[in-house]
């Protein structure tokens, strides 16, 4: 399957300042993988030691947050479209 | 900015440990977890002593050094050291030889351990220079920033849920400051004050002073200790929302057992939250490391009532790393909380209170706490903002004429049904 990925501006300097990249995977997991291989640099940024996406890094799949779904084991299809997004602070 | 006499070297991030300096910051640039703040253990242990903490005025800034601010106390200077009750009646009704109550009803001044944190936060917001602060709440937030703020003559803005009680509303406004009411969740107000926060340069206390503000919840613990004289219960029952308190109050233990305050004792912290929103105890019984969010909260206990909860994951870790357990009693376990501990300790409690009690009840019936163990109660904030919470549970009251005929008439009808839920 292939998926856009909306990078947001903080991490763009490490996509060569692309706003969108496109990824290969079944579900939103195998995509930041995917994402990941093509940009080294993005790897601990969006993953911890083990692989896991990071905690306080939100996923959006066509504007629905994931946590609502699978989480990471959520599957994408062809055409969707991921947004990476920051975990809101405060409560 | 104050001089720099604090004992903290600047924050780090929670989960890469990445470090950044003491200024307005709250997230990881690297990987966005939220900062916390690094101290510097070696100067507190050369300045703090029990016998310096002894000889401190009782409240919450007699552990000073274990806080996040330059100089001098500026706001909140009376917050804290609330009594620590010891229950045989409370213990009898649940089923365990030791409880206590650690009664934050009566915090100072706005009857919830909330005053704790935002003393800090505003504090430390006086040291930044900050002259308007707010707060995204469930309420008693809001009533505690609203107080203190007033009374520091600071500007203040407090969104919360425009559903709250009537009782955390009109505690809010009542001090002259910015209430605002937002239609939706709590998650929703406090994306709302994310945004605030950076587009206005405003203090916000639990969005850009999270690392600062959340560190005042420590003293909660600190007291604890200091109040067992000097020992760590086996067990605390804490109520959860955001998630923050009940990391605090384990941090607090390990603080203690460091600076050789306490001896190293085996304790478990529990946490409550409300069956119809409960994020962060599904976590701990399903045995997920990541919050499932709740979209639309349905409970009474208002408070406690974040869909989202910033702090779930380190909350999770608490109560899986002390080997203990999360609850999630209904809103009628809860308000047979509320009216049990009214029974059994004169204490009366709001929503968060009543959770506490049930999920204590449900942990001890489940043999997570053993009769013979000691229990620490959390109650953290005061009935008399929820009363709409137990309305409903009586029915009128007897109304006579001033005569003692009409009493003693009245009297033979009560001996048939006495109120009460605990004997
Ligand atoms: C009365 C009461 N108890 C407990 C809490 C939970 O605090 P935390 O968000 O730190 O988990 C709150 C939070 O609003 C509260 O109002
Ligand atoms: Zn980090």
């Amino acid at each position: 399957m292939a998926v856009t990925v909306r990078i947001p501006t903080p991490l763009r300097k490490f996509t060569d300042d692309n706003e969108t990249v496109s990824a290969e995977g079944g579900t939103v997991q195998e995509a930041i993988v995917s994402l990941q291989s093509q940009y080294p640099a993005l790897k601990e940024r969006l993953c911890d030691d083990s692989g896991n996406l990071r905690k306080f890094v939100n996923v959006f799949l066509n504007d629905e947050d994931i946590r609502f779904q699978d989480g990471p084991a959520t599957a994408v299809k062809d055409g969707d479209e991921l947004s990476i997004i920051p975990a809101i602070a405060g409560g | 900015m104050a001089e720099k006499n604090g004992c903290f070297n600047g924050l780090k991030c929670r989960e890469c440990g990445k470090k950044f300096p003491a200024e307005v910051l709250y997230v990881c640039d690297d990987c966005w977890g939220p900062l916390e703040v690094d101290y510097d253990y070696d100067k507190i242990a050369a300045r703090l002593t029990k016998e310096t903490i002894l000889s401190r005025k009782p409240n919450m800034w007699r552990y000073k050094e274990l806080l996040p601010i330059e100089g001098d106390v500026t706001v909140g200077q009376h917050v804290g050291y609330t009594p620590l009750v010891k229950s045989d009646r409370l213990g009898k009704a649940l089923g365990v030889k030791t409880v206590y109550v650690k009664n934050d009803t009566v915090n100072y001044p706005t009857l919830s351990f909330k005053d704790r944190v935002v003393s800090v936060a505003l504090s430390r917001a006086k040291e930044f220079g900050f002259d308007t602060v707010g707060c995204a709440s469930t309420g008693n937030l809001a009533n505690s920033v609203a107080a203190n703020a007033a009374a520091a003559g600071l500007r203040a803005f407090v969104v919360i849920p425009s559903n709250l009680e009537l009782g955390k509303i009109i505690g809010s406004l009542i001090y002259g400051i910015n209430v605002v009411g937002v239609e939706g969740t709590y998650d929703n107000v406090n994306r709302l004050c994310s945004e605030i926060a950076g587009h206005y340069n405003w203090g916000m206390v639990n969005v850009n002073l999270r690392p600062y503000y959340a560190e005042g919840s420590k003293t909660m613990g600190h007291e604890i200790a200091e109040q067992l004289d000097w020992q760590l219960p086996d067990h605390v029952v804490c109520p959860m929302a955001g998630g923050s308190l009940i990391c605090k109050i384990e941090k607090a233990f390990n603080e203690f057992i460091k600076l050789g305050f306490v001896d190293k004792h085996d304790f478990h912290i529990h946490g409550g939250q409300a069956e119809g929103c409960a994020p962060i105890v599904e976590m701990v019984k399903e045995n997920r490391d990541w919050v499932k969010p709740i979209r639309e909260p349905k409970t009474i206990v208002k408070s406690l009532a974040i869909g989202d909860p910033a702090d779930g994951p380190f909350a999770r870790q608490t109560m899986i790393g002390t080997g203990g357990w999360g609850e999630n009693p209904t809103d009628e376990e809860t308000v047979w909380g509320i009216r049990t501990l009214a029974e059994t300790t004169g204490i009366f409690a709001e929503t968060a209170g009543g959770v506490t009690v049930a999920a204590a009840k449900r942990l001890i019936d489940a043999g997570r706490i053993k009769a013979d163990e000691s229990v620490v109660l959390c109650i953290t904030g005061n009935g008399l903002k929820t009363k709409e919470a137990v309305e409903g549970e009586f029915d009128a009251i007897d109304s006579i004429q001033p005569k003692l005929a009409a009493f003693d008439e009245l009297l033979k009808k009560i001996e048939g049904k006495e109120p009460a839920t605990v004997s």
